[in-house]
């Protein structure tokens, strides 16, 4: 079973909902799929066994036997090449526009002008920590998308006889849908403030689209504010969890720790109504 | 000489957009022929890789120079590459500025 724990809004507990429920789990494997910014080793603690590197492909161009013709930037649809021709004779790169879909190599009409290189733009982080199997993507500084990483995550790494609990990058975009794509369940963490209703708003219709099962969790719930609950009721939306707001659990947070015992039967009670779902 | 402007508006007395990747208009004033053209910009709602289409749009166009308020870095580098000359400007309008750029009181940016 894969469950993917996504928000709209950063902040709100992905981490905390999703490493609390992985300790709750019998057999599970963590996967951070939040690489711009990974922070669950932080909690759950891992002993890194092995760091690999995750390369994508892009182009590179010899200028010497490039005949500027043009039609790599053409085939372009991210537009990450520029081709100008005489008197100027030059092909430019930009990297960040790059998405490795290799048409520009593929269309090249001289052999050689254009070729894919391996290029690291951030590494894979393998360990365990108690009963957890670990698993976490970590971009390079100054990288632009950790899409085609977390995708590798998910190919290569994820285990699928195992429980597996996808710590999903907030808002959504390109790799937010990456992290959730293909998950039996999906967790929209939110808190029950007017900026988390409004992200909330944007998670649900993503995972309308996508037509995946999901519900609810709201952190930091305080008694008596119904500002998550009214919108739930009104969009027919089951709120599957609440974890109540405490001082003495923000403090402990903010230590890096979190009270994973102290609620495990809760967690498992979550984990039971997941799979009910399912 | 070529003269492509990024403006808000389609003439003359169009303000100038300080952007530009992400401008309204670009107004191309040919001062051997005086003659103004105005393209609204096909790019402006591109999820990305705005300001190196924009660039190499300047660059097909057969620019020599552009005047705008700010450059972004891709298309600052794509425009650098290139042999046209690029002016700041802050405020005005287009036909303002192509008076400004003629009697050189443009700065180069």
């Amino acid at each position: 079973m894969k469950i993917a724990v996504t928000s709209g809004k950063g902040g709100t507990g992905k981490t905390t909902i999703a490493t609390m429920l992985a300790y709750a789990c019998d057999n599970p494997q963590y996967i951070d799929c939040d690489a711009e910014e990974p922070n669950g080793h932080l909690f759950l603690k891992p002993k890194i066994e092995r760091v690999e590197p995750f390369n994508v492909l892009i182009p590179k161009i010899n200028e010497d036997i490039c005949i500027f013709c043009g039609k790599c930037a053409d085939a372009c649809v991210y537009k990450a090449l520029v081709v100008m021709g005489e008197p100027l004779k030059k092909t430019m790169f930009f990297d960040e526009l790059c998405h490795s879909c290799g048409a520009c190599v593929y269309v090249c009409p001289v052999g050689g002008a254009l070729v894919e290189v391996p290029d690291e733009i951030g590494k894979i982080k393998i360990g365990k920590t108690q009963h957890i199997d670990f698993v976490m993507g970590e971009l390079n500084i100054g990288e632009a998308s950790a899409t085609q990483l977390i995708a590798s995550l998910k190919k290569n790494y994820m285990n699928e006889s195992k429980t597996v609990i996808l710590d999903s990058p907030p808002g959504t975009s390109c790799t937010v849908v990456e992290t959730i794509e293909g998950a039996d369940y999906v967790l929209l963490v939110t808190e029950p403030t007017p900026f988390g209703l409004s992200d909330l708003k944007l998670s649900v219709e993503l995972v309308r689209n996508m037509d995946l099962k999901f519900g609810i969790v709201v952190n930091k719930y305080e008694e008596g504010n119904t500002l998550i609950d009214e919108y739930a009721k009104e969009e027919e939306i089951e709120i599957i969890f609440r974890l109540p707001f405490s001082k003495e659990f923000a403090q402990s947070y903010s230590k890096g720790e979190l009270p994973f015992e102290k609620f495990m039967s809760n967690f498992r009670d979550l984990l039971k109504r997941i799979e009910e779902r399912v | 000489m070529k003269i492509l402007l990024t403006a808000l508006g389609d003439n003359l007395s169009a303000l100038i957009d300080e952007r530009f990747g992400r401008a309204e208009y670009f107004a191309i004033y040919d001062t051997d022929i005086n003659k103004l053209e105005v393209v609204k910009n096909p790019f402006l709602n591109d999820q990305g890789g705005v300001g190196v289409s924009t660039a190499k749009f300047t660059v097909e166009k057969g620019i020599d120079a552009v005047i705008s308020g700010s450059y972004g870095p891709n298309a600052l580098e794509v425009l650098r590459a290139s042999s046209i000359k690029l002016y700041k400007t802050e405020n005005g309008t287009i036909q303002e500025n192509i008076d400004k750029l003629l009697n050189g009181t443009l700065d180069e940016f």
